[in-house]
């Protein structure tokens, strides 16, 4: 085979030469050509080797349903395996590779697997390589994944930038071809607002490759104007290089537009691919229909393709697949693309049809013959000939191209995604679209209406009747002149008898028709069964070309209709959508919003090292020149805190404002705790239960007035809590008058803990703040000096003397930079969560590492605070099971290493001394662990059975997953005055 | 699932902007309820194959809690209403 490009003619810019490589071997094309034109151009015929058996392939298709040209676009982080080279768009500088060949494409090693191929049947690899079973996973699957294969995804950071948009029509058209052009025309006259999304970089579909004339000039041409008017409307948007890949719920499409997949170099100001949301009032899919290929012997060679291909590779790209073409042909396409090769001044030498009669105009000086097929195919890595059988003879024709046609499918894939069979129709002896009400119709050949002049009309008159529906005026738009033609008429046939190679059905996964009988007869008959025994329709194309020849073969097998047999399941996406599209903007630090403190800024002053916590980025620890390790700073906090003063961002906790004759009320029966009767101007510790009787969060509540209180929440659980809330007052008792917002954004908190707290805060209120006047658990509104409005809390979450102090965020840090003013005599530090933690830890002050949700307030020693006067609150009644209120509980307690150099890690499990680690003997296990430099040990706090009673027992503290175990004695789960002294000077 | 949510309070809006609950056809037992009403409460749930009424949380939008009447099987959505109003219907 030679193919080359035509003297003239086509939709390709001649004036624009484009240089690309293939292989590296250095190729020229036009500015309008797609890669596997352009490589048709250079005769470059052989582009890829299959899947399974290394067979050399070619170019079938002029499509997205190519199953054989894949390759891989560009070199490096750019690089994008397994592009259809019938879809890319060549530009300027374009580098392709091929893909699953080694060394070269024109030798290939794999090739070998081809003369194994009697082996290499359906379900071989899952027959052959179940024993020994371990060897799967380690040995067998990596050879087989690394043998077979396609093109590989790159592990360096992709460069592209994508992102996400929304858009809203009366109308989205799928596809810009007769139909749907004349549907857009129709509705965009109308002045419906209108979305037309085409795959291709050219509107116009068919009509690009079209020989017939439309309104007495070329087919092209009228495209071009209707476009151009389509263009001119303010209420149409035309988004070409935009694939409509999905069909969701309440009619909203998934679409991915390439924007910048046709340039070497992208633009920054662009995103490379953008996907669109499409929520549309009306659709109309104007997807066209397949032509299906043949399943004849050594139908898979190189220069064997779909017979309307090379009708496009001519009128379009200018470009012949041979200089000897053959067509063969079950129906009256063949002929049709013959003629139109013939005008082109194409060579057809020979139509070979397998009708025994036929009344089809035949080009002069093509030879026909009826009742013909197809037996093998000759040629190595291009065609060269083909041996047609008729009636027991056989004959060798020479041909360097073949051109396939079996007739046509209705591209249908988008109307059947949401759960809808396509339904078989005996007169078009395809599957047609299911119905599926009026917010989706088939519109053209989609419809199975075949001729121009018929899709014209439907586009035209079903464009017309959605905007009726929807009270627009309208009409349809004047239909243009078409030269008369018949229907196309075929005959069905789904593989050709007496081949005397393989006979493809599914070229990309290399499933041939002995495969199907195989699985027939090991009882895989089923459509989705075959489908998984073979691989049949389960390569990238997901069998666009090969399923309905499967299904026939399958029927025929089974001695059933094709309607019987039915199809596998349709579902998006109708082409593969690269992930980077699919997360758009949501990657790297955007996946996640970064929240910061608005005391973030005096963090960093400060030298804070930064850790991610939940959603926050949170101060951890501020190290000072000299501190090697994360422990010293902390170790060095800690001290401080203790002895002198400390600042510590707390802002990140959920702040929410609660309002209302009902208020108390309401956080009465939220919160365990009786919280009815709290005094204006006072805090309380308050826990919230899951209605399962475990505890959800705590938090502090401080009464600011009789129907105003201030929340808290724990950081992580900010949300959680907020959507409770919402919950309880909206759905459990609307009747309560309460109303609540969150306030964590808009108020600053800092701790400033430690003995010298109180000097250092009073510097900046008038308010007298003494023990007398501002005792433990005082919570009032108050202005500091200079009228900054604030609001003071007497709480402590270090076991120090410890304010809250929390201010509007804007001034959080003028006033934190304050407050380290006024303490440096007193030798204030700043603190982070860190310190914050070994704090807390030190005086068995509990988190969410203690409330994991299998935690009752008992077990977390806060039994007391459940308040069992209240009549009612979340989490009463369950709490009152058996099971919850059982002795043998875990129950929090200490624990300190026997031996004191020795640490615990929190997670590890507790066993009586000398049992053997087991889950029946498990006791319990380390919910916090770390080193107190108060104590200079390491402590931690556990959950242990019956845990209370056990104060002084020594327990194993094992660690497997670590392979750590270290004695350890049971304590209380205070280390640092127990009695509160410091707390309440 | 539906792709889109008409909000009684907000309009339009796309699923991503809500959080589901769940069945919406729970009614919080009073504190004396027996074991079992409270077991069924917070325990079990049906699965139902069809029409099914559950609360959705707007949570980027309004912070209602609305009552979504949808079938499983076609995904068509009945109504959506505000969940004060029909917790107050539900118990009259």
């Amino acid at each position: 085979m030679t193919a080359y490009r035509l003297s003239s003619g086509g939709l390709v810019d001649r004036s624009k030469a484009l240089s690309f490589t293939f292989d590296g071997r250095p190729l020229r094309g036009f500015a309008g050509d797609t890669l596997a034109s352009a490589l048709l151009a250079n005769d470059q015929l052989l582009v890829g080797r299959s899947f399974k058996y290394h067979r050399p392939r070619g170019i079938v298709s002029a499509g997205p349903s190519e199953p054989n040209a894949l390759v891989t676009l560009g070199s490096g982080a750019r690089s994008d395996p397994n592009t259809k080279a019938t879809v890319a768009e060549l530009y300027a500088g374009l580098t392709a590779r091929s893909q699953n060949r080694w060394p070269s494409l024109g030798f290939d090693v794999g090739a070998v697997n081809g003369l194994l191929s009697p082996f290499l049947g359906a379900g071989f690899y899952y027959k052959t390589f179940m024993w020994p079973r371990q060897l799967w996973e380690k040995l067998y699957e990596p050879v087989i994944r690394r043998a077979a294969g396609l093109g590989r995804a790159g592990l360096e950071r992709d460069p592209e930038s994508y992102e996400k948009s929304w858009a809203f029509c009366d109308l989205l058209v799928v596809g810009g071809g007769p139909a749907g052009l004349m549907a857009a025309l129709t509705a965009g006259r109308a002045g419906l607002r209108v979305i037309l999304a085409d795959e291709d970089f050219r509107l116009g579909g068919s009509l690009l490759s079209e020989t017939e004339t439309v309104d007495g000039g070329a087919a092209p041409a009228f495209a071009e104007r209707v476009v151009a008017e389509l263009q001119s409307l303010e209420n149409v948007t035309l988004l070409s290089r935009t694939t409509v890949f999905g069909w969701y719920d309440d009619n909203v499409f998934g679409a991915v537009e390439r924007v910048q997949k046709h340039v070497a170099e992208p633009s920054a100001k662009l995103p490379t691919e953008r996907v669109w949301r499409i929520a549309a009032k009306r659709a109309l899919l104007a997807t066209g229909a397949e032509e299906r290929p043949l399943v004849f012997g050594g139908n898979d060679r190189p220069g064997v393709m779909m017979a309307g291909a090379i009708g496009t590779y001519a009128h379009r790209h200018g470009v012949s697949a041979g200089k000897s073409v053959a067509i063969f042909t079950s129906g009256s396409s063949g002929y049709r693309t013959a003629r139109s090769l013939s005008a082109k001044g194409v060579t057809v030498s020979t139509i070979i049809d397998s009708r025994p009669e036929a009344s089809d105009a035949v080009p002069h000086g093509v030879r026909v013959i009826r009742s013909g097929s197809i037996v093998d195919t000759k040629g190595r890595q291009r065609l060269s000939g083909i041996v047609v059988e008729r009636s027991g003879f056989e004959e060798l024709i020479a041909c360097d191209a073949l051109g396939m046609s079996g007739g046509w499918s209705p591209v249908v894939h988008l109307a059947c995604q949401r759960g809808a069979r396509p339904v078989w129709s005996d007169a078009l002896k395809a599957f047609a679209a299911p119905d599926v009400g009026d917010t989706l119709r088939v519109v053209g050949a989609a419809n199975g209406v075949y001729t121009l002049a018929g899709c014209l009309r439907d586009g035209a008159e079903k464009a017309a009747a959605i905007a009726a529906e929807l009270g627009f005026n309208a009409a349809a738009a004047p239909l243009p002149v078409t030269e008369t033609e018949a229907e196309p008429s075929f005959a069905a046939l789904w593989y050709v008898p007496g081949a005397k190679s393989k006979a493809f059905v599914d070229f990309q996964n290399d499933v041939h028709t002995k495969d199907l009988g195989l699985a027939l007869r090991e009882g895989f008959g089923h459509v989705e069964h075959a489908k998984r025994y073979t691989t049949s329709g389960m390569a990238t194309d997901q069998g666009k070309l090969s399923n309905i020849n499967a299904v026939g073969i399958l029927a025929g097998m089974r001695g059933v209709s094709p309607a019987e047999v039915g199809t596998t399941t349709f579902r998006p996406f109708y082409t593969p959508v690269s992930f980077g599209a699919l997360a758009g903007t949501s990657r790297d630090v955007h996946a996640t919003p970064t929240r910061k403190s608005p005391l973030h800024e005096w963090g960093k002053k400060h030298g804070a090292t930064f850790v991610d916590s939940g959603l926050w980025f949170r101060s951890a620890w501020f190290p000072r020149a000299g501190e090697k390790t994360w422990r010293e700073s902390v170790d060095r906090e800690v001290l401080n805190v203790r002895a002198n003063v400390g600042l510590c961002d707390v802002s990140t906790l959920g702040k929410i404002e609660v309002f209302g004759p009902d208020a108390a009320e309401f956080l009465n029966r939220l919160y365990c705790n009786a919280i009815l009767k709290l005094p204006v101007g006072k805090a309380r510790y308050g826990l919230m239960l899951r209605e399962d009787g475990f505890v959800f969060d705590d938090g502090t509540v401080s009464r600011l007035a009789d129907d105003h209180f201030f929340v808290t929440t724990t950081t992580a659980m900010a949300g959680a809590v907020m959507s409770h809330m919402d919950y309880c007052a909206q759905v459990l008792w609307p009747d309560l008058k309460v109303r609540f917002c969150s306030v964590s954004d808009q108020w600053a908190q800092m701790a400033i803990a430690g003995p010298n707290a109180r000097e250092v805060l009073q510097q900046l209120v008038d308010e007298d703040i003494s023990e007398t006047a501002f005792p433990f658990l005082s919570a009032r509104a108050t202005a500091l000096r200079g009228g900054i409005n604030a609001r003071l809390f007497r709480i402590s979450f270090s076991g120090e003397l410890a304010f809250e102090l929390a201010v509007p965020a804007g001034y959080g840090e003028a006033v934190a930079d304050q407050i380290m003013e006024a303490g440096r005599a007193h030798k204030i530090c700043a603190y982070g969560v860190e310190a914050l933690n070994v704090l807390r830890l030190e005086k068995g002050l509990l988190t969410h590492a203690e409330f994991d949700g299998r935690v009752t307030p008992d077990d977390a020693g806060l039994g007391r605070m459940f308040s069992a006067q209240k009549p009612d609150f979340i989490g009463k009644h369950l709490s009152a099971r058996y099971g919850l209120t059982a002795a043998d509980r875990m129950q929090i307690v200490g624990l300190k290493p026997v031996d004191k150099d020795k640490d615990i890690r929190a997670g590890a499990h507790l066993l009586k001394e000398g049992m053997k680690p087991s889950t029946l003997n498990d006791q319990g296990w380390v919910s916090s662990a770390g080193y107190s430099p108060v104590l200079g040990h390491h402590i931690a706090l556990a959950f242990l059975k019956s845990g209370r009673e056990r104060y002084g027992e020594k327990v194993a503290v094992w660690d497997k997953l670590r392979d750590h175990e270290v004695i350890a004695e049971v304590c209380d789960p205070v280390f640092v005055d127990p009695e509160n002294k410091k707390l309440k000077a | 699932m539906a792709s889109l949510i008409t909000c009684p309070h907000c309009g339009v809006r796309p699923k991503e902007e809500f959080a589901i609950r769940g069945d919406a056809s729970l009614i919080r037992p009073a504190p004396s309820a027996s074991d079992e009403a409270w077991h069924d409460y917070v325990y079990v749930r049906a699965n139902p194959r069809g029409r099914t009424v559950e609360h959705w949380h707007h949570i980027a939008g309004c912070r209602r809690f609305l009552v979504v009447e949808r079938d499983t099987v076609t995904h068509e959505v009945y109504s959506v209403v505000d969940g004060t109003a029909a917790a107050r219907e539900a118990r009259r």
